[in-house]
């Protein structure tokens, strides 16, 4: 799956390993705190420290973006802090897949498939929040100003390159 | 596009969210002591007004949280939102007819 015009390009996301994390907010906050992103997770946003990415989706729900190559060492010290803590750590790596968005259209491109306003200035460089995208659930999370990733279930892929990529040809003219 | 604020995310849009029916109706105790009648005032009987309603609202496509809304029935105005386990909330007659208008 890959895509590119002049100003639109959508290429597979580096291998990661994904994990949703789901616990009450205080708990949440001992897991970031053992994974050195602070002492909390702020919600709508990124965080990364080492191979370990972490993007708040809820109050209750932490996604997890684990470098293969630092996963294990990130997890341990995860389950380490987390012992005997009520919490559900579900690992979902084969259902997901990431995509990279980039190039000057793709805000035009995302614009036309969801309901949220994709400009920086109320979608500024950091956050990250699952919406819908055409009739697909999706995590859009902007990495750069004319960056985003797209985290959608596996099956959703083909759809969403198909949708981005008609927007991004009709966004030229 | 109808704006739905939900107390975690923001506004966002209506398609995001899903109605969880109406707020505040807490299960019986102990539902062995209750009649028929009162079991199925429980499960089946709700108010339906014509005017301010308190519902549930869940962010199905966003944080997959639920909230409350307080929202008139006849122009689907939302006077508020708040966080689940809140009473409802009181509110004056002037923004009651903002939200009827």
């Amino acid at each position: 799956m890959q895509l590119s015009h002049s100003e639109f390009a959508l290429a597979p996301a580096a291998e990661r390993r994904r994990f949703v994390l789901q616990a009450r907010p205080a708990t949440l906050d001992v897991a970031a705190r053992a994974l050195g992103l602070g002492d909390t997770f702020a919600m709508l946003a990124a965080a990364a420290a080492g191979a370990v990415t972490a993007l708040r989706l809820g109050p209750q729900e932490v996604l997890l973006l684990l470098d293969p190559a630092g996963a294990d060492d990130g997890l341990s010290a995860l389950r380490a802090g987390l012992a005997g803590v009520a919490h559900s750590l579900v690992e979902v790596s084969d259902r997901q897949v990431g995509l990279d968005l980039s190039g000057a259209l793709v805000e035009a491109a995302l614009a036309s498939l969801t309901s949220i306003d994709v400009a920086v200035a109320a979608f500024p460089v950091g956050m990250a929040t699952r919406t819908l995208l055409g009739k697909a659930d999706g995590v859009l999370w902007r990495t750069a100003p004319d960056r985003f990733r797209l985290e959608v279930w596996r099956s959703f892929a083909p759809y969403l390159s198909g949708l981005l990529d008609e927007a991004a040809r009709d966004a030229v003219f | 596009m109808l704006l739905i604020r939900c107390p975690y995310c923001g506004e966002r849009s209506e398609i995001e969210f899903a109605n969880g029916g109406e707020a505040h109706i807490a299960r019986p105790a102990d539902p062995m002591s209750r009649t028929d009648e009162e079991w199925a005032q429980y499960l089946y009987m709700r108010d339906n007004p014509k005017g301010l309603i308190a519902e549930r609202w869940r962010h199905a496509h966003g944080c997959n949280r639920f909230f409350n809304a307080l929202r008139d029935t006849r122009t689907d105005r939302f006077v508020m939102t708040y966080e689940m386990g809140r009473p409802r909330p009181e509110i004056d007659a002037a923004t009651a007819a903002e939200a009827a208008r």
